[in-house]
Parts: C-alpha cells; structure tokens; sequence
C-alpha cells in the first residue's frame, strides 16, 4: 500500500511526520487524508492514533473531509481585506454555490479561506491549487471560474 | 560568456510577476529571437525580482541597464525589432525616469552604498537565482572560503558581534550573542536553521529574497554551522511558497555538486549539509520554539523558555535559529568588515531593513533602506505617495504589529525610538491605509486571523481573541455595549501579560495602539442606549467566590 511506502522512504521518523502527511495527502486523488490511510499511518510509525490526528489537525494545510479536485483558497488576511477580499470570498461562494470548507456537489471545487499568501502587494488575491492569482476583481474571479469549468467540460 | 554574446535581457520572475504572465514572456522571448538568429548573441536570463511590484512584467537589457515595465506577449516582436534590429530604445514600455533609483535595483551603484546601497538584496534581479556560476561570479561564496581557510569560529563569532547585526524577524536579538550560546554548548550533533516560515500578513520580504538569491542563504547557513560548530543545516519553509522551495533545492543541489556544501568543504575539513522542511500552515511555528515542535513532527506549540534552542533545540541538541534576512546579512559583513556595515543604519542598530511597502500606495514593493528612516520618508519618497484619499494610519509589523497614526510619520523606524514610545518594528510589512479604512473593520479583521491561528493553549489567547473580535464587529456595526472600550482594554492587558509565548502576548500590540491613538473613533461605535454590559465583564460579577 502507499502510505507504507511513504513512510520507509522518511524512514518512518516522527520529525518526518509532516512530510509523510504532506505527501499521502498529495497523493489522494480527493486531496485529503483519509481514516483509513491515518490508521496505517497510526500502525506503521507506532504512533498511537490521538497523536496522529491531534498533530495533523493543528495544521491548516491538512484535510480530513475529501475535496474537490481544485481548492479556492481565498486569503483573508488584513492587506487582503482591505483592499476587497470579502466581495471576492462571496462572488465564489454565490457562483459555485458554497459555503466556507464546502466542495460543489460535482467534486471540482472546494472553497477555503486562507491566512496570507504572502502576495500582498497584488491583492486581493486568492490560490487555486498551485496557482496563485492577484488583483482580483469580481469580473475577473468569475472569468477564472469560468475557465476552469470549461476546461473541465462542465 | 563566448566573444559573440553582446546583449542579455533579465527577465524578472517572482511569484509576483508570474501572475502577470513572466513565463510566457520568456518563452516568447526566446523564440523571437531565435526567429531572427540572434540566440547567440543574446542571452535571456530569468532572475528574481526587479523590485517594484506594481509594475507587471519587468524586463532588464545589459549593457545600458534600461529597463521596461509592462511587457506583455504581444509587445516582443515590436520590441526586439526596436530594441536589437534597429538598435533603439523601445519607448513604449520604458520605465518612467521619474522612478528613482532605489526602485531601480538593476543600476546598483556602490557610490551610493552610504544612501542607497543594499546589503541583502544586492544580488536580487541582478542575477540568475538557478544558476550557481552567476552568484559565483559576483562574489558569492567568498565569504564562506575566506572563513573556512582563515578565520577561527570564534574570530567570526567576534565579527558578527562587533557588526551590532540583529534579528530581522521581529524580536531584534544581537545575533552576534546568539551564535556565542549556541557555540559555547559543547555537546554534539548541533544545528543550525533558518526560519522561512513567513507567516506575518503582509510580509513577504523572505520569500522574495529567497527567489532571487537562494545562494546567499545557503552560503550564510554553511558559515554559521562552522562559526557554531554545527554539521547540519535545515530550513523550515511554509509549504504555500511553492517557488522558493523549488529555487533552494536548486541552489543545494548545485552546491553540493562544486563540493560548497558536503565534506570537507574548501579542503578544510569541515562538513555541512542542509535539508528542507517544509511546515503545513500554521502562524504560529514561526515563533522559534513552535517552529522545533513542528520539526520534530509535532502539533506546533510553543516550548517553556528556558531551556532555550541554544541549549536544548531541535531533538534536544543545541540548536542556532536566524530568520532568513538576518542570515543574508552575514556574507557581506564577513566580506566587507565591521566598519562597513556600521555604516548604515543606526548606532543601536546598524544595517539596512528590507520593508514590504502594501495598501493605499502607489508603488507597494519591497524595498531596502537603511534603518532609521522615518515612515514619512518611505511612503512619500519610496512609495509614491497616497493612490488616493488622505493618510489615516500604518500598521507596521505585520498583523500583530502596531497601529500608528498620522503624528508618528516622523518616528525613525527603529527599535529604540519605537520601544520609547512602546511600539515595535517588527518584521517589515508596512501596510499604509487611506482615510477610507474603518479602525473597527480593520482591527475586527486582524483579529479574526488571530482566532484562527491562536494555537489553542493558553485559554486567555484562545477565548480572548474571539472576544476582541466580537467587540470590534459590534463596534463596526455601532452596536457596541457603553463599555466595550474598556473591556477590550482589559482583555488586551491580560493578553499582553500572561499569554505564554511571544506572538501571543504580541496580539495586544495593535489593539492597544489603536485604542491609544484612535480611541475617539472607535468611541463613535459605541451605542450608548445598549445599556447591557458586554457578555466578559458581566460574566465577572457573577462569579461567585466559596471561602
């Protein structure tokens, strides 16, 4: 199984942990991590289960709920807000018809909010996926929105 | 470079200028004048950032230095058929003269060093960030040789200590003392690392140092491992900046294969390595104990200080954690001296700060000036000015930096001046607001990122974040209980005196400072016919004590 070869590769050390978890969630076709992968995880580092999922939850990067396969993150830190990032936040959330942490009902999208990207000076700005996109309008979020929808024929 | 290459075109490629197309510029770039056969005299190089932010994609042309701003795909053909075929300046996009030069990062001038010179963005935009022989070629790694082959780790130790140099993360430590504790531990392995964990909104001056000159920070890494005798080296990134990751295990691939990171480096015995760990998004790990909770693959709560990192660090070995700016300092001391670094900057603290210029301004970017400058001076000579309404307030240092208002503009932008007056400098996010911004909104909203990122285990930053932030949106919407000033006062003091770690105690900061200077608007929040006293206070008096 995958999680066991992840975890020989960090040579199954705690201060590994982060990275292991980094990568069975890259790995998931859904981008989280799933209960099933974290009881492997939880067997095969020997570490108990509270641990695990105690230290995986701290981080805001990880997810325990399957996602879509492109995450919206929208910054919502102070450079951001002040300069809109809020209209941006409820454009998405009524086009795709989501709320905070939600994933639309076709699986593409997930919407999350997100401490800064450190892009401040093109905000407001958001990251889907990998990317990151700046000086955001409400125009221009849906024109994106738009876009990824068609490339995926929806 | 071979007798025929007569021109290159730097082509600035940060995660800013990506946004705006960079990439594609490139490739464009390169076809068109492959088209004209011209690939063998010019050369594309892809380098960090330029400097301004505001100004899409930015193209540098050597020799000349002319630089344009605005480029886009369409604008190349035009512009090599100006520029190369017929030999003359492009006028469309040529960037304004009016830009001065200190926007101009390109036209570095060492003249100038004593006003306008840089120390740790020297190399940024002058040079490819993945290509090991540029940095090689403009002195890097010199510094590294000439410790290695003539210095002693405490003769360097000594160095960095004369220099004056502080931390640059925010706490401004002498680094110089620093170094000192971790060497004086005699009990091995020992670490080293550098915090890339650049959480602070609106900062983002480590993630662009690290784009633009990776070399620098893995040379002052190694310096630092044989100034405190430690073989190994690890950067702690944030897992969002997806570019700088890639740019460093560039750089250490690269040096380990010219034998500048590995064993026995210069023939001198000495080994070093450095990995990367990348964090998972948290706030809070950039504080340097959390930061050695997460390392080590745990939730990322801060540490009891002492035993301090420099006693009992990263799996309980001595351990010397520098910021990323802090680290990019250390090259151009050991090369140029003591006296030269005093230089600038200030008597108590000498050097220069890289600041995140953001908001109402018309050119935001990063620039470095000498420490001492007033905010006044940056926003109006650096910054262009207001792009539109009046001044209204700063907030400096980040989100958990203090809010200032229009009577401290002349402030130098200094620790001490600033702890006179109870402030902090912080980490170097200046973020300027117009008239527009409401106090109440903007606070509400800094607080909401603190409810966020509070790490759950002092209960006083747990619940008492979530109350201020309650407060501020009731103030925002004038609903505010008659006495809510006062209750977010007296949250705020017991924040600033008993949450356990920096950061925590650190939330005070801009809620203090604009209750002080903004007291009066935020009063106008406040609906005096809501006579029900605010949910804490209230809570307080029905406490009832058993004797």
């Amino acid at each position: 199984m995958k999680v066991r070869e992840i975890v020989k590769k960090y040579e199954g050390k705690r201060e590994n942990l982060l990275q292991i978890l980094h990568e069975i969630q890259d790995s998931d076709p859904q981008n989280y991590i799933s209960k099933a992968n974290i009881t492997v995880l939880s067997e095969e580092m020997r570490i108990p289960l509270s641990d695990i999922t105690g230290t995986a939850s701290f981080y805001s990067m990880f997810s325990f709920q399957p996602r879509g396969k492109y995450i919206i993150r929208v910054c919502a830190s102070p450079p951001c807000h002040i300069m809109g990032s809020e209209t941006i936040f409820e454009v998405i959330s009524r086009e795709l018809q989501v709320q905070k942490g939600e994933t639309t009902t076709d699986g593409l999208f997930t919407l999350e909010e997100t401490s800064c990207l450190g892009v401040c000076s093109v905000a407001p700005a958001v990251m889907i996926n990998d990317t990151v996109y700046g000086y955001l309008t409400a125009e221009k979020i849906k024109n994106i929105i738009e876009q990824i929808k068609k490339k995926e024929g929806k | 470079m071979t007798d025929k290459n007569i021109a290159q075109i730097l082509v600035g490629i940060d995660s800013n200028t990506v946004l705006s197309g960079a990439r594609q510029v490139k490739t464009k770039l390169i076809t068109e004048l492959s088209s004209h056969e011209l690939s063998e005299q010019i050369k594309v190089i892809e380098t960090g950032s330029i400097g301004p932010t505001n100004q899409g994609v930015v193209l540098g042309v050597f020799p000349g230095g002319e630089m344009y701003a605005n480029i886009t795909e369409d604008d190349i053909e035009e512009f090599i058929q100006e520029k190369f075929i017929k030999g003359r300046t492009y006028q469309k996009r040529l960037m304004p003269e009016t830009l001065p030069d200190e926007l101009r990062l390109l036209e570095y001038d060492s003249r100038k060093t004593q006003h306008y010179g840089r120390i740790v963005l020297n190399n940024c935009g002058r040079i490819s960030p993945d290509d090991i022989n540029e940095y090689i070629g403009v002195g890097g790694y010199e510094a590294l040789g000439l410790v290695l082959q003539e210095k002693s780790p405490e003769e360097i130790i000594e160095i960095i200590k004369e220099s004056g140099l502080r931390g640059r993360g925010g706490a401004g430590f002498p680094t110089g003392l620093k170094w000192s504790f971790t060497f004086g531990e005699k009990k091995y392995p020992k670490y080293v690392i550098c915090n890339a964990d650049e959480g602070e909104p609106g900062t983002f001056k480590d993630r662009l140092i690290m784009e633009g000159d990776p070399h620098k920070i893995i040379e002052a890494m190694t310096i630092a491992g044989y100034a405190v005798e430690a073989e190994f080296g690890y950067i702690y990134i944030r897992g969002e900046y997806k570019l700088s990751i890639e740019r460093l295990q560039t750089a250490i691939k690269q040096a380990k294969e010219m034998g500048l990171l590995g064993k026995d480096i210069f023939g001198s015995g000495f080994n070093f390595n450095i990995k990367i760990k990348i964090g998972a998004g948290s706030y809070v790990c950039g504080e340097e104990t959390a930061l050695l909770s997460s390392m080590e693959g745990y939730r990322g709560e801060p540490r009891v200080k002492p035993p301090y990192p420099a006693q009992k660090g990263f799996l309980q070995q001595p351990t010397l954690i520098n910021n990323v700016e802090t680290l990019a300092n250390v090259p151009s001391i050991i090369l140029n001296g003591v006296e030269w670094f005093r230089r600038f900057g200030t008597e108590n603290m000498p050097g220069t700060k890289v600041y995140t210029v953001l908001g109402h301004v018309n050119r935001p970017g990063l620039i470095e000036v000498p420490i001492g400058i007033t905010l006044r001076e940056i926003i109006y000579d650096y910054a262009g000015g207001l792009s539109y309404g009046t001044f209204k307030m700063a907030q400096i240092g980040g989100t958990a930096g203090d809010i200032l208002s229009e009577e401290l503009l002349d402030t130098p932008l200094e620790t001490q001046s600033l702890q006179e007056l109870g402030h902090n400098l912080g980490s170097g996010a200046l973020l300027i607001m117009n008239d527009a911004v409401s106090v109440s909104d903007f606070l509400a909203s800094c607080m909401k990122f603190f409810v966020h990122e509070s790490c759950g285990r002092c209960s006083i930053c747990r619940i008492g974040t979530k109350h201020i932030y309650e407060a501020f949106k009731r103030l925002n919407k004038k609903e505010g209980y008659f006495d809510e000033l006062e209750n977010i006062q007296d949250v705020a003091s017991i924040l600033k005196l008993t949450a356990f770690c920096p950061l925590g105690q650190s939330i005070a900061q801009p809620v203090l400072s604009a209750l002080k200077y903004f007291g009066d608007e935020l009063r106008e929040g406040i609906n005096m016919e809501k006579k029900r006293k605010s949910p804490t206070r209230e809570q307080n008096e029905k406490v009832v004590y058993y004797s």
